[in-house]
């Protein structure tokens, strides 16, 4: 009984385990070319009427932990997520902002009014440019920031239940992570 | 209560099928004529029920009945009768019933025309087809049946995606299925022959029709879908190496392979454990195309994990079969002993390398395809593999593959004599040659890789004909002496020329339409025109078109040469941008025409405003010639499965056994 | 195209099949222009399955093929727009992945398979005449011999 013979057997194996890892293993959904990395240079305007837009150094906020949330007022998992929005916008020592993907800012804004505006400030991205800056492939997309380097990116709505498990760790431990 | 009908048929053809799978199979070992002559009974029994069941299913089908879960998720009411009768397999559980039902067809055919083959090998391959229909079974009765029913029966069906409502679509996944089961058979003849410990050329030339009749199903059903999408899809793409095509690809590479080698164990009775481990891997990737595929596993990790049953059964069913039977053949392949010696430059030689180049293929397309599951599992990195990866590695890799295809069919058994054989192909050779330098000057600046294959292309097109012509001694002999040895050529033998002539004619298509497509794009008003290569596009009128179950605007386009002092002919195009009732969905049905150099693919996009229109234009260079490739080739596994030596009505072992050394 | 019928694929395809749209910012030059196309080809169209941002109509498709042609006038070799797309999505926007460590196997195992297939072959044709001339009996045959020598063989 030669060696060789079981060789077949070995590689199935092998790809059966591999298989098996794999699917346990929980893959990635983030490409994460931008984590870790500075934010891009941006400067966006704001929804008309209202305030001031958006540009990188609002970014920079060395006292906060500052959220960017990709959103637009033709996206449904926008509307699902708004309440933990909301949630995060109330947070200490948090900044949230919103940039509006390819929307019309009257949409934007009738938007906001009806389910309220948890943003701090609002850039309004009409070409989706900025969007591939941030290498976003559609909304609704949030990055977590500190000190203007992103730290976190999550791809679709964020879940009530993400909130809780996924979202406030990452926050409390880059709040800790420089006091310490 | 047809459905239940179909339920209950379901669990017969189970039943039989464990019969089947267990008593042949002691019977053989035991010696027990009786228990093995159980085999062809259950066999038969259980196809009839397995039959009785995909009818209840049809019928069911035919008469919207929306009880039935499958039938309202994929069914409607309104949709042509064709596209109700598809919808059967057109689902994860119907195709499931398909499936075990050409299973079941297989293992009966097998036990009626096996009558020559001794009878505890057929008791044993019925056995053993017996047990991966009990797979079968179960996976449908415990995790996917078809029959299930709705508690809340909908009024309509939620109707069968219009893109899928195509002819092509209508006979492609049946043909696949073909395809994949009747690997079955050539698993199972493969899995006996272990058990038995005796493979020889009698074992081979049984195999050999099955393995043709898969290979020829699968061929159709994989160019059939490539058909499908060049036309359906709009931008006349065929191959996209998607993780769903090379699914259907890889087990057709192996059974490519499993082809040759089958061949040299038939005629030299050596090769044999490396046959059978082919016969085995074909299958477990018929498997896999069936499986995984269905599961979404390759695509969607999460599709998966959606229905963990499901995808557990599927993972313990892949490791029992695929893993039972490697084990099966590491402990008892050795019993089979290596029979002819050969030369280094032999026939045999040849075959080898051919089964080497398509093994390497098959192992980069199962790889590149794992490799995006494989990096973001290992590795936490999403990476993609795609056409521009595999068109690169294939068009090296094939080089060598398509050499040996030149020079194999030359080759004698044993010892061949190369030298002859370049002498012989000298005048060829240096047609290939020329016509590669005439391509690489005509499109001088260009990449070089076109000029080469088609070079290749055409030494390999030439070289086919040339060995015919060798065999019926063209010019040797009397004309008609030629003539009356071209007619007593043997059918297998011409399905070897046809094979590899229809193969080059293929790959001269797609060398031509991958490397000199081009395409012009441009939003039109009534009256404006475009060019494209040497065609001229002008907008004549666009006008609204109703179908049975679909509203589309319908481009008339005029087309005519570039240069208006040019002679040619001018012709009407007629693109259409369908929306179908059932589901706010628009499909392009492009306009192609059709000739031997090149297709004109013609699309008319969604109204720009204005009375303006977005028209797409692609000239694909010798697309046609792919089709016609491959039918040649499908022609040709027909002709050689007529073969009269080898239908599956099948010769007696004793009269092929002759010369073979039996083990002890 | 995807052709085996899977709803959660053909979910995506069908959205891109849908709308024809045309390019209207095509490159005036066709040699730019089909360099543009080339690249184009190469590039993942990162909301669809498996499609290049050129078989795609996708909105972000059509962004990307814009951003390409955007920086082939502008004078950017390949290299640079490749990596313009890669440190924004990573290696997962190109089809053709990158030769690195993640991407060993996948590049050079079809080598090392080749030469190991051919090793193999190659040992298969050398060794084959000298171990059938004068391979030692084994013990099986070897008393099976016996068994016919002593003439009570069945």
């Amino acid at each position: 009984m030669p060696l060789k013979r079981f060789l077949p057997l070995f590689v199935f194996a092998g790809i059966l385990i591999a298989f098996m890892i794999g699917l346990s293993l929980k893959p990635s959904e983030i490409p994460s070319a931008l984590i870790d990395k500075p934010v891009p240079d941006f400067s966006l305007p704001p929804l008309q009427g209202d305030g001031i837009g958006l540009s990188t150094e609002d970014l920079l906020d060395p006292e906060n932990i500052v959220i960017v949330n990709f959103f637009a007022s033709w996206c449904g998992p926008c509307r699902v997520e708004h309440p933990a929005l909301e949630l995060l916008s109330k947070l200490d020592g948090v900044k949230l902002h919103g940039i509006a993907y390819k929307d019309r800012p009257k949409n934007s804004l009738s938007f906001l009014k009806s389910l309220g505006n948890p943003y701090d400030k609002i850039g309004t991205d009409l070409k989706g440019r900025v969007a591939i800056d941030w290498g976003v492939t559609g909304t609704p997309e949030t990055f977590i920031i500190k000190n203007g380097i992103i730290r976190y990116q999550h791809i679709g709505p964020i879940h009530q239940i993400q909130v809780e498990d996924r979202i406030l760790p990452i926050i409390r431990n880059l709040q800790q992570e420089g006091t310490s | 209560m047809i459905a239940e009908l179909g339920h209950y048929f379901l669990v017969l053809a189970l039943g039989l099928a464990v019969i089947q799978a267990i008593f042949p199979m002691i019977g053989a070992a035991q010696g027990s004529a009786r228990m093995m002559m159980l085999g062809q009974p259950a066999a038969y029994g259980q196809f009839f029920f397995s039959l009785l069941a995909f009818l209840a299913l049809t019928y069911s089908y035919l008469i919207s009945d929306f009880s039935v879960a499958v039938i309202a998720r994929n069914s409607h009411s309104l949709k042509p009768l064709l596209y109700k009768i598809s919808g059967v397999w057109g689902n994860h559980e119907g195709s499931l019933l398909f499936w075990v039902m050409f299973l079941a067809l297989f293992g009966a055919m097998v036990a009626y025309f096996g009558r020559g083959l001794p009878k505890s090998l057929r008791a044993r391959v019925l056995s053993v087809q017996a047990m991966v229909g009990i797979g079968f079974y179960l996976f449908m009765l415990l995790t996917s049946n078809p029959f299930d029913r709705l508690a809340d029966v909908p009024f309509e069906g939620n109707g069968l995606n219009p893109l899928l409502q195509d002819p092509g679509l209508v006979f492609h996944p049946p043909f696949l299925y073909l395809g994949y089961v009747g690997l079955s058979v050539v698993f199972s003849f493969a899995i006996a022959a272990l058990i038995e410990g005796r493979v020889d050329p009698a074992w081979a030339r049984w195999v050999r029709p099955w393995t043709l009749l898969a290979w020829v199903f699968l061929t159709i059903g994989i160019v059939l879908g490539s058909w499908w999408a060049y036309y359906e899809l709009g931008w006349g793409g065929w191959w996209a190496w998607d993780p769903v095509e090379n699914a259907s690809f890889m087990p057709w590479l192996v059974a490519t392979a499993l082809l040759h080698s089958a061949i040299v164990v038939e005629k030299r009775d050596t090769l044999k454990s490396w046959t059978i481990l082919l016969a085995i891997i074909a299958f477990s990737f018929s498997l896999l195309g069936t499986f995984i595929v269905r599961s979404g596993i390759i695509t969607s990790v999460h599709a998966f994990a959606t229905d963990p049953e499901r995808g557990l059964y599927i993972l313990v069913f892949l490791a029992l079969v695929i893993g039972g039977s490697l084990l099966l053949f590491a402990i008892r392949s050795d019993k089979l002993q290596a029979g002819g010696l050969f030369a280094p430059i032999s026939r045999e030689s040849g075959l080898m390398i051919n089964n080497l180049f398509l093994s390497v293929a098959t192992a980069v397309v199962l790889y590149g395809t794992m490799h995006p599951l494989l990096s973001d599992a290992f590795f936490g990195v999403k990476s993609s593999v795609g056409a521009p990866f595999f068109n690169l590695v294939f068009s090296l890799l094939m080089i060598p593959l398509v050499v040996t295809m030149v020079y194999g069919p030359h080759l004698k058994w044993k010892r061949a004599d190369i030298k002859g054989i370049n002498q012989r192909l000298m005048a060829v050779t240096g047609i290939a040659l020329l016509a590669g330098l005439m391509t690489f000057y005509a499109t001088y600046g260009g990449a070089i890789m076109p000029a080469v294959w088609i070079g290749i292309g055409v030494w390999l097109l030439l070289s086919s004909l040339q060995e015919l012509s060798n065999r019926i001694k063209l010019f040797q002999v009397p004309f008609k002496d030629s003539m009356s040895r071209l007619r007593r050529q043997p059918r297998s033998s011409w399905g070897m020329t046809l094979g590899h002539f229809g193969f080059a004619v293929g790959l001269l298509g797609i060398v031509g339409t991958s490397a000199w497509t081009i395409e012009a794009q441009k939003v039109m008003g009534l009256g404006e025109d475009m060019t494209i290569g040497d065609y001229r596009l002008t907008l004549k009128d666009v006008i609204p078109v109703a179908g049975p179950n679909y509203t589309a605007v319908r481009g008339i386009i005029s087309v005519s040469p570039k240069n208006a002092e040019e002679n040619g002919k001018s012709f009407m195009a007629y693109p259409e941008t369908r929306t179908y009732v059932s589901s706010p969905i628009t499909t392009t049905e492009g306009d192609v025409k059709t000739t031997m150099a090149g297709d004109l693919f013609v699309v008319i996009g969604e109204s720009q405003g204005q009375g303006r229109w977005g028209i797409r234009a692609y000239y694909k260079p010798m697309q046609v010639w792919f089709w016609i490739g491959t039918t040649i080739v499908v022609l040709g596994g027909l002709i050689s499965l007529s073969d009269r030596r080898y239908r599956i009505g099948t010769p007696q072992r004793q009269k092929a056994s002759r010369k073979v050394k039996h083990a002890p | 195209m995807k052709f085996l019928l899977i709803p959660i694929l053909f979910m995506t395809l069908v959205l891109n099949a849908g709308a024809i749209g045309v390019d209207k910012d095509r490159l005036q030059d066709p040699e730019q222009e089909a360099r543009a196309q080339h690249l184009m080809k190469q590039l993942r169209c990162l909301v669809c399955q498996n499609q290049s941002i050129v078989e795609s109509d996708a909105e972000l498709a059509q962004d990307l093929r814009a951003i390409v042609r955007e920086q082939i006038s502008a004078g950017k070799t390949d290299p640079e727009i490749f990596k313009f797309m890669t440190t924004r999505y990573g290696d997962w926007v190109l089809l053709k992945p990158p030769f690195n460590s993640a991407t060993v196997i996948l590049w050079l195992g079809p080598i090392a398979l080749l030469l190991v297939g051919g090793f193999l072959i190659f040992r298969t044709i050398r060794r084959k005449p000298e171990q059938d001339i004068a391979r030692p009996l084994t013990a099986a045959e070897e008393k099976h011999l016996e068994k016919i020598i002593k003439g009570d063989n069945q």
